[in-house]
C-alpha cells in the first residue's frame, strides 16, 4: 500500500514538472538506409550502412570520436548527402517531419526564448511554442534573451524548439555533452518522458555509455565507419542505474575498448 | 611661465599620488558615481578648458586674431543665428549630408547584401569594389568638379561615394561571418528565402552593419566639410571659408565647433538606434 502511494506521488511530481505535450498519437517516422557510404575527400567516413529503424524507436548511436556517428546523424537530417546508397524517411516530405537538437543549442541570440521556440512555425501554429516551452518547464522564461539562461536551460529551449512542430523524427546530436552530470540526468529524464508522450522516432548520438543504456531501445555502435554492434535493450522504463543497466554498459564498453580491456 | 607650469603639471599626471592609486574608485559606491550619474564629471574638463582659454585670450597671451576668445565665438553664434545665416547654412549642410548618406548607404547596403548572399554577385563585383575602395574618395574631387561643376550634385555625389564603401564592406562582411551553425539550424527548422533572410541573416549581420553605418556617418561629415570648403556658395564649410577671407576667425572657429556638435549629435543618434536594435547583444545589454 505504502509503495503504491509512493508510486502515485512520484507520478504526480513528474506530471507537475512536465506538462503533457499532447497524447501519444502521431506515429514516428520509419528510417531506412541502404548501402549508404560517405566520403570526405578520399577518406571514407561511412561505408555499407544498412539500417532500418522502426517508427517510434529510441535508437542510440554510440562510438568513439571520429567514428562517423555524427556524420550518420547528419545524413539522416539531410545536412549531408550520401555518396552512395540512399536514405529513406518513410513517405513524409513535409517540412515539419524532422527536427535536430545540436550539442551547442544554436539559439538565435537576437530572439526571445519564446520566439526561438517558434522559429519556423507557421503563424497559425505559433501557440505550440508556448506548449512546448511549458513541456520543458521553462514557460516562465519565455520573454528572456537566450544569453541570460544557463547551459542546461538553453538546451531545454533547444529541445522545446525541436518539439514545437510535432516532428515525427528527432535527431539529437550529443545534446547533453556539454552539461554537468546532474543537469544531464535531468535532461535524460525529460527527453525520455517527452518521447514516451509524443511517440516520435528518436535517434541520439552520444559517447556516454551510461546514457545509451538508460535511454535506448536499441544501441548501434559505430566503429571505423560501420555498424559494429546492434544491441536491443528490453528493460522496463524509466530505468535506473542497477545490475541490468550495468550489464548493458559493460557489454558496450567491452566492444568499444576491444581486446585491451579483456586482457586486463 | 604659465606654459612651463602647465607642462610641469602635465608631466606629473601619469603618476597619481599614492593615495589615489591605493584606493581605486569602487564601481558601486562613492561620490564619483553620484556626480557621474548627474553627468557632471563629463563636463569638468571641457569647462575648465574654456575658462583657461578665455583667460589666455583676455590677458592677451593668445592674440585674438589667431585664436578668438570663447565669448567672441558665442557672440558670432548669436549674431549669425539672429540674421538667419547660420540656420540656413546648417540646414543646407545637413540636407546634403542626409541625401548623400541615403544614396551611398542605400547602394552600399544593396550591393553588400547581394555580395553577401550570392556567390555569383560576389564574383561579379566584389573584386572591383575592393579595388575601388582603396582609392581615397577625396582624390575624385577634380574629376567630380569637371563632371558636376560645383553645384549640389557634386557634393552629394562625393558624400555618397565616401559612405558607400564602409557600408558595402561591413554589410558584406557581416553576412559572410554569420555562424554557419545557426544557418544550418534555421534550414532544419524549415526557414528559407525571405524568412531566412529577415529572421536570421539580417539580424545576424546587423552588428557589423551598424559598425559600417557609424563609420559611414563619420566619413559623411568629413567629406562634406572638404567638399563645402573647396567649392560652394552655401553650407557650414562655405561659411567658414568666407569668414577666413575677412579674417573673422571667430566665425571660422564657430564653423569647426558646429561640425563637432553636429557630428556628436549624429553619433549619439546612431548609438541610440544601435542600442535599440541590438538589445539582445551582450555588448549593448542594460547593466
Amino acid at each position: 500500500m505504502a509503495s503504491l502511494v509512493r508510486a502515485g506521488v512520484s507520478f504526480l511530481e513528474r506530471s507537475v514538472e512536465v506538462a503533457p505535450l499532447r497524447p501519444a498519437l502521431s506515429a514516428g517516422l520509419p528510417v531506412r538506409l541502404r548501402n549508404v557510404a560517405k566520403f570526405f575527400g578520399s577518406r571514407s567516413v561511412l561505408q555499407d550502412i544498412d539500417l532500418t529503424i522502426e517508427p517510434g524507436q529510441f535508437v542510440v548511436i554510440i562510438g568513439r570520436s571520429g567514428s562517423g556517428k555524427s556524420t550518420l546523424l547528419r545524413l539522416l537530417a539531410g545536412l549531408e548527402t550520401p555518396d552512395a546508397g540512399d536514405v529513406h524517411l518513410g513517405d513524409d516530405a513535409s517540412p515539419g517531419r524532422l527536427r535536430v537538437m545540436f550539442q551547442d543549442g544554436r539559439l538565435l541570440p537576437w530572439r526571445r526564448v519564446i520566439d526561438n521556440v517558434a522559429l519556423g512555425l507557421p503563424k497559425a501554429e505559433r501557440g505550440r511554442a508556448a506548449t512546448a516551452l511549458q513541456a520543458v518547464g521553462l514557460a516562465d522564461r519565455a520573454n528572456e534573451w537566450p544569453r541570460v539562461l544557463s547551459g542546461g536551460q538553453k538546451q531545454r529551449v533547444a529541445l522545446a524548439r525541436a518539439l514545437a512542430a510535432n516532428p515525427r523524427l528527432i535527431l539529437l546530436d550529443e545534446p547533453l555533452g556539454a552539461l554537468d552530470a546532474l543537469t544531464r540526468l535531468e535532461m535524460q529524464g525529460l527527453i525520455e518522458d517527452l518521447w514516451r508522450q509524443s511517440g516520435f522516432t528518436a535517434v541520439l548520438v552520444t559517447h556516454d555509455v551510461a546514457e545509451a543504456a538508460l535511454l535506448a531501445d536499441r544501441i548501434l555502435l559505430i566503429e571505423d565507419g560501420g555498424i559494429a554492434l546492434d544491441l536491443r535493450v528490453d528493460l522496463p522504463r524509466p530505468r535506473r542505474a542497477g545490475p541490468a543497466v550495468a550489464e548493458i554498459e559493460a557489454q558496450i564498453l567491452d566492444r568499444l575498448l576491444g581486446g585491451s580491456r579483456r586482457a586486463a | 611661465m604659465a606654459v612651463t607650469q602647465l607642462a610641469a603639471r602635465a608631466s606629473e599626471s601619469p603618476h597619481p599620488p599614492a593615495s589615489a592609486r591605493q584606493a581605486p574608485p569602487s564601481p558601486a559606491s562613492g561620490r564619483g558615481v553620484f556626480w557621474g550619474r548627474l553627468g557632471v564629471t563629463t563636463w569638468v574638463v571641457p569647462i575648465l578648458l574654456l575658462l583657461v582659454w578665455e583667460a589666455l585670450s583676455a590677458s592677451g597671451i593668445v592674440p585674438q586674431r589667431k585664436l578668438p576668445s570663447p565669448h567672441s565665438v558665442a557672440l558670432a553664434f548669436w549674431q549669425l543665428t539672429r540674421s538667419g545665416e547660420l540656420p540656413r547654412d546648417v540646414f543646407v549642410s545637413t540636407l546634403r549630408a542626409a541625401v548623400g548618406f541615403a544614396i551611398g548607404g542605400g547602394l552600399g547596403f544593396a550591393f553588400g547584401l547581394a555580395a553577401g548572399v550570392s556567390r555569383l554577385a560576389e564574383n561579379l563585383f566584389d573584386g572591383t569594389l575592393q579595388m575601388l575602395r582603396m582609392v581615397p574618395h577625396l582624390a575624385l574631387i577634380p574629376l567630380i568638379i569637371v563632371w558636376f561643376g560645383i553645384g549640389e550634385s557634386a557634393k552629394v555625389f562625393l558624400v555618397a561615394v565616401g559612405v558607400f564603401f564602409p557600408i558595402y564592406y561591413n554589410t558584406y562582411h557581416g553576412i559572410r561571418t554569420i555562424d554557419a551553425g545557426l544557418l544550418e539550424m534555421a534550414r532544419i527548422q524549415g526557414l528559407k528565402g525571405f524568412d531566412l533572410f529577415w529572421q536570421v541573416i539580417f539580424p545576424g549581420a546587423l552588428p557589423s552593419i551598424m559598425v559600417g553605418v557609424r563609420y559611414g556617418l563619420g566619413i559623411m561629415w568629413l567629406t562634406l566639410i572638404v567638399a563645402e570648403t573647396i567649392a560652394g556658395s552655401s553650407g557650414i564649410g562655405f561659411m567658414t571659408m568666407n569668414a577666413r577671407e575677412f579674417m573673422q576667425t571667430n566665425v571660422v572657429l564657430l564653423g569647426i565647433l558646429l561640425y563637432a556638435a553636429l557630428g556628436k549629435l549624429i553619433d549619439m543618434a546612431a548609438r541610440r538606434i544601435e542600442k535599440g536594435a541590438l538589445a539582445w547583444h551582450p555588448s549593448f545589454a542594460q547593466a
